[in-house]
């Protein structure tokens, strides 16, 4: 009973954030709707007993929008609405409505069908991180090691990108100094 | 001991819950804002002065003076500010510090005596929400907390105020992984998320205090929570020498008050947890409600202490701090703890 009630409570909150994130012109109302919705979609882990899940669900998309966030802060002003320049409106209305159907499709395709089964079910009296933890490092041993390995990548990457002149500090501003000497100079 | 204790209690009603939800809301709130009183008090002392002293004994009644101005104050929204979002963040700091509150355990469980109408006979449990991942749930509840300070920054069209946004957002980065490896080492000794198992597995004396077998981690974990919790030296996010007031600059009254509610209640938070993990927590037989409220007291004043000693620090020095030589300390006392556990 109460869980048929959050359910529906959390479905309807998540679906109207998004479509806020969706529509709204303004930054700041699309950044914060996307972090309520994301912090929303826990409670479905919630319901269903899978609290470790939901925590984490938490923890990372917290951390990850708040990175979205600084970027927000740096291109955009947060107070005023976005002109967006779409050239091509049918089109991306098009491409947007297939790909939303197709994934409709195949996610709603095994409900249907009722061939659905959990293939590793949670066992009574032992924590969700245990057996999360069981599964991750024997089954889907390979795919965790590669996704580490991708983020590992991406975090040389990074680095090589933004390092140029790390070995010039940033808050002595030498530049500055060096203007000022070279007018002494001229004069 | 524990455990025989554990198995003969009442079991956990939704009115015990609603009942505990209040009090926890209306305790905390007043310790929160007694906590201002006692912070002026503390540092007033430390620097050889004796902070408020007018209204009422002492002072004491200032707390009663600065409530009455917070809640009569004229509530200003600024011109170009996003009003909506302007008027949310305040609330999120304050929600997000009472809902991770709701995950630790503060006061002793009691049941309310039975000649009390309506309510007797219920048990109110010591812990609200008992998950089993207890300790995830809070740091993952205070993280959201600062979405408080990030949106008001943004929100209110001022430049002091989205510099503050801007040292939030870098803050959460620079504490937030700190955090987390640091609590690692202890959560592996244990083998539980669970503030419970963290308690039982530290009774019979100080001498099974998890600080003894966790320093390092000990010492990690309380500079990352007072980088959490925004006190000194990592008060950055309103930094009064330097951008005024930060993310609060536009924001007076009650609005400005909740913020300050969440910090306090959230340096409770991070006073329970360190308590919980690393002191022992209420473990003691008998007088496990006393040591606990010490312990917390202690770390109270720690972070006032703090306060009164040290100076702020730089933004990119914290950055340099928690990603050059905290994480790393903290990954190698992982591994280490891992190879003693191993061995």
């Amino acid at each position: 009973m109460y869980e048929t009630i959050a359910f529906y409570l959390f479905s309807a909150l998540t679906i109207g954030l998004f479509l806020i994130t969706v529509f709204s012109k303004n930054v700041l109302y699309a950044m914060t709707s996307l972090a309520a919705g994301m912090v929303l979609i826990s409670g479905f882990f919630f319901i269903l007993g899978a609290d470790f899940l939901g925590v984490v669900q938490l923890i990372v998309y917290v951390g990850a929008i708040m990175a979205l966030y600084s970027f927000a802060m740096m291109f955009f002003d947060s107070t005023k609405s976005i002109k967006e320049k779409n050239t091509n409106p049918a089109l991306i209305f098009v491409l947007g409505g297939l790909s939303a159907l197709s994934l409709v499709l195949m996610f709603a395709a095994p409900i249907y069908n009722e061939s659905i089964q959990a293939l590793y079910p949670m066992h009574e009296g032992v924590g969700n991180a245990q057996d999360v933890g069981i599964v991750l490092f024997t089954k889907y041993l390979i795919p965790f090691e590669v996704a580490a390995v991708m983020l590992l990548v991406a975090m040389i990457s990074g680095i090589i990108l933004a390092g140029k002149k790390m070995d010039q500090s940033l808050t002595k501003d030498t530049c500055v100094d060096d203007e000022i000497l070279i007018k002494k100079d001229v004069k | 001991m524990e455990t025989t204790l554990v198995q003969n209690l009442p079991e956990v009603t939704a009115a015990g819950v609603i009942i505990k939800a209040i009090l926890i809301l209306a305790v905390i709130a007043a310790i929160a804002g007694f906590g201002t009183f006692i912070e002026r008090k503390v540092l007033a002392f430390m620097q050889r002065r004796l902070g408020p002293m007018h209204v009422g004994p002492y002072g004491l009644l200032q707390l009663v003076a600065d409530g009455i101005k917070l809640f009569t104050k004229e509530d200003i929204v600024p011109q170009n500010a996003n009003s909506l979002i302007f008027k949310i963040a305040p609330s999120i700091t304050a929600a997000t510090a009472f809902i991770a509150l709701a995950a630790v355990p503060v006061f002793p469980d009691f049941t309310i005596p039975e000649w009390v109408p309506l309510l007797g006979g219920v048990f109110v449990p010591s812990i609200a929400a008992d998950l089993n991942i207890g300790i995830l749930f809070v740091l993952g509840m205070m993280a959201a907390g600062l979405y408080g300070p990030l949106l008001a920054g943004m929100a209110q069209a001022n430049k002091w105020g989205i510099i503050g946004a801007a040292r939030t957002a870098i803050q959460f980065l620079s504490y937030e992984v700190v955090t987390g490896l640091s609590i690692l080492a202890p959560i592996m000794l244990v083998g539980s998320l669970s503030f419970v198992d963290f308690n039982n597995a530290q009774a019979g004396g100080i001498s099974h205090w998890l600080i003894w077998q966790q320093p390092v981690a000990f010492v990690l974990f309380l500079i990352a929570g007072f980088a959490e919790t925004n006190r000194t030296p990592f008060d950055l996010l309103e930094h009064e020498a330097e951008v005024v007031s930060g993310y609060a600059t536009e924001y007076s009254g009650m609005r400005w008050g909740m913020f300050f509610i969440g910090e306090y209640a959230n340096m409770i938070t991070i006073s329970i947890i360190a308590a919980v993990v690393f002191l022992g927590g209420y473990s003691e037989v008998g007088i496990g409600w006393l040591t606990i409220i010490l312990k917390v007291g202690f770390f109270f004043f720690l972070m006032l202490w703090v306060r009164a000693a040290w100076p702020h620090v730089r933004p990119d020095q914290l950055m340099w701090l928690c990603w050059k030589v905290l994480m790393p300390i903290a990954v190698i006392n992982i591994v280490i703890t891992g190879i003693v556990m191993m061995v």
